[in-house]
């Protein structure tokens, strides 16, 4: 069962027939959760270290932009992800804005502990749709790492905090290259069935194409609600947008899609979405090199 | 007229329209897509760097190879406002002429059209735009007046048995007027196809444009010309270019223009991105299984070359992928 923050207020459940009668016609949904995982999964794979009280000031300014759910850091071991190294402060550090939720990723049971201890009320695992990716990064296999999860998942769900999956490698993987989406809805449906409230297919490297996007969708909105699902799309190939357009349309007939980004997409995002989509972003505050200033005349439905 | 024109399907182009707005959102996607390359021209021309007249033929010479059917090669403009296309005859008398290939060039008046036809060319393109303050800013005249001096080159074409592309910039915005309305695009549009130009590229010349205005601005200009003669020419200065270009691709529009290497920058945006990148563009239509007849590893060996001439990195995301692996 799930816990009652999960389950929509009947506001937000009338709110959301309203909006899916509007949404049929465009074939858009009216409003998509963005989650910015730009201070978790961008920084960890970026070169340089970021000292701790950068982190936390760009963590704080995030916030003021309107995002509702920002990733903050990832309690994993400093010897594996050093950017992560500093954690504890970070996610004490910051400043909790209301309605805004910052989940941490915990990749095991000794991490979420941590991240209990230093404040989180919200936590992530990370699994897989490839066993040579499973293996390689988190050095189990599928079935391990699953049982592993549980472990995380059902203590994190004993003490009411909601735990999210990702599913990496979901439209191909680097070292087994195509990828069915029948595993990739089988490992979905294992993280939903263990109890996460949302899973986040992610495209790892990149590859995926919208045609590869949809077919991988609609095998994996099978056996999980539609409302359950994010999309996380990496642009290494350029295709990260086009994907995610492609994604809202599949998902049209929804009340609300929640679409994963990184720190890269954010800004192009919020442009794509302005036109029609009421947004959350505040485009005023949010100062990425400029890009958006010249997006503020054009964005009258956003605050 | 309609010699400079292909045979275009019969159908009511307010029902073709229709057909295209009501369906799924997903739409249907056409199973071939004849990509335009306007690297040579529309690329070079936005670089900084000046590329030496050899070097632009061999990088014409490998985008043939490569599989591409229309390379637009050189521009037919003064060069004292335009240096880099200052050796455009030398650069369409150099090139290998491939069969089936067609090598379109750009002629902003009657005088670079008379200079493009005795250096070789049997197609030519024109280029007005849907705002009359970007219209005055580029080339010293209203839009009206533009149709008039159009007007001389596709009568010249005509006699000549030449076929003439038009396109139309600021589709979805002007860097000085803002937002642009559909019907004026549709306006500037029907007019081109009734004056005589077989093929219309909407150009979202400063790249603001999203998938959701693409799709407002396609439904008024397809209301006016067939779906058959619209073509999409996106540029990425804000990171919308491939997924403008897909909603395109959903609405029926099965041309789309893209440059190798993403080439050309913008120069109303200092340091931003240019053109929609072949590359980019070819990867996305393999995975949809959509017909494009383009060699992507010769395709990112032509991107590869130019650049090095250019001594800059690639735009192309999956050049820049590819090298890494």
């Amino acid at each position: 069962m799930r816990t009652a923050w999960e389950r929509p207020a009947p506001v937000f459940l009338f709110l959301c027939f309203a909006f899916q009668e509007t949404s049929q016609l465009s074939g858009l949904p009216d409003f998509v959760k963005i989650v910015e995982v730009g201070p978790r999964d961008g920084l960890q794979n970026e070169k340089v270290i970021v000292p701790t009280d950068i982190k936390i000031e760009f963590i704080n300014r995030l916030s003021q932009t309107g995002l509702s759910v920002i990733e903050v850091t990832s309690f994993v071991s400093s010897r594996w992800v050093p950017q992560m190294a500093d954690h504890t402060e970070v996610m004490k550090g910051i400043h909790q804005y209301p309605g805004v939720r910052y989940p941490v990723l915990t990749p095991n049971l000794q991490g979420f502990h941590h991240a209990v201890a230093a404040g989180a009320t919200e936590i992530s695992v990370f699994g897989a749709a490839s066993e040579s990716f499973s293996k390689k990064n988190i050095n189990c296999s599928i079935e391990e790492s699953m049982g592993k999860f549980e472990e995380v998942v059902k203590s994190a769900r004993h003490m009411n905090i909601p735990a999210r999956g990702y599913v990496s490698c979901a439209l191909g993987c680097p070292y087994e290259g195509s990828i069915t989406p029948q595993k990739v809805t089988e490992v979905s449906k294992r993280l939903y069935g263990m109890g996460c409230y949302e899973i986040s297919l992610g495209d790892t490297i990149g590859v995926g194409t919208p045609g590869s996007m949809k077919r991988m969708l609609e095998s994996v909105m099978k056996e999980i609600p539609p409302g359950a699902l994010a999309v996380h799309c990496h642009d290494t190939y350029g295709q990260a947008l086009a994907n995610i357009l492609t994604a809202l349309q599949v998902f049209c007939t929804l009340c609300v899609l929640r679409v994963c980004i990184g720190i890269n997409l954010s800004r192009v995002m919020s442009a794509c979405f302005s036109s029609h989509i009421l947004s959350t972003i505040t485009f005023s505050r949010l100062k990425y090199d400029g890009i958006l200033s010249s997006a503020k005349h054009k964005n009258s439905r956003l605050s | 007229m309609a010699a400079m024109r292909k045979a275009l399907p019969r159908r009511l182009v307010g029902l073709a329209s229709l057909r295209a707005v009501s369906t799924s959102s997903m739409g249907t996607l056409p199973k071939r897509v004849k990509i335009v390359e306007v690297g040579p021209r529309d690329g070079l021309q936005n670089e900084k760097n000046i590329v030496s007249t050899p070097v632009k033929i061999k990088l014409i010479d490998m985008l043939s190879e490569a599989g591409l059917s229309v390379i637009e090669t050189t521009s037919f403009v003064s060069p004292k406002w335009v240096p880099q296309m200052g050796d455009h005859t030398e650069v369409l008398k150099g090139i290998q002429k491939f069969p089936g290939i067609s090598y379109p060039v750009l002629t902003p008046n009657l005088k670079g059209f008379e200079a493009a036809v005795a250096a070789g060319a049997k197609e030519v393109a024109i280029f007005g735009a849907a705002s009359e303050l970007f219209t005055k800013k580029n080339i010293n005249c209203s839009i009206e007046e533009s149709f008039q001096r159009f007007d001389a080159i596709l009568k010249a074409a005509q006699s000549a048995n030449i076929s003439v592309r038009g396109y139309v910039s600021c589709a979805l915005g002007c860097p000085y007027e803002g937002k642009i309305s559909p019907a004026k695009v549709a306006e500037v549009t029907k007019k081109f196809y009734s004056m005589g130009c077989y093929e219309i590229s909407l150009g979202d010349t400063i790249g603001v444009g999203t998938p959701g205005i693409m799709k407002d601005m396609l439904s008024a200009v397809m209301q006016e010309v067939p779906l058959a003669a619209l073509a999409v020419h996106c540029h990425d200065t804000y990171g919308q270019a491939l997924a403008n270009t897909l909603m395109a691709l959903q609405m029926g529009v099965s041309v789309v223009d893209s440059s190798v290497a993403g080439l050309g920058g913008c120069p109303y945006a200092q340091g931003a991105s240019g053109n929609l990148a072949t590359e980019d563009l070819v990867y996305m239509l393999e995975g949809l299984g959509i017909h494009t007849g383009v060699n992507l590893q010769k395709l990112l060996e032509a991107g590869n070359f130019i650049c090095q001439a250019l001594n800059r990195k690639t735009s192309s995301k999956v050049a820049q992928a590819t090298c890494k692996l």
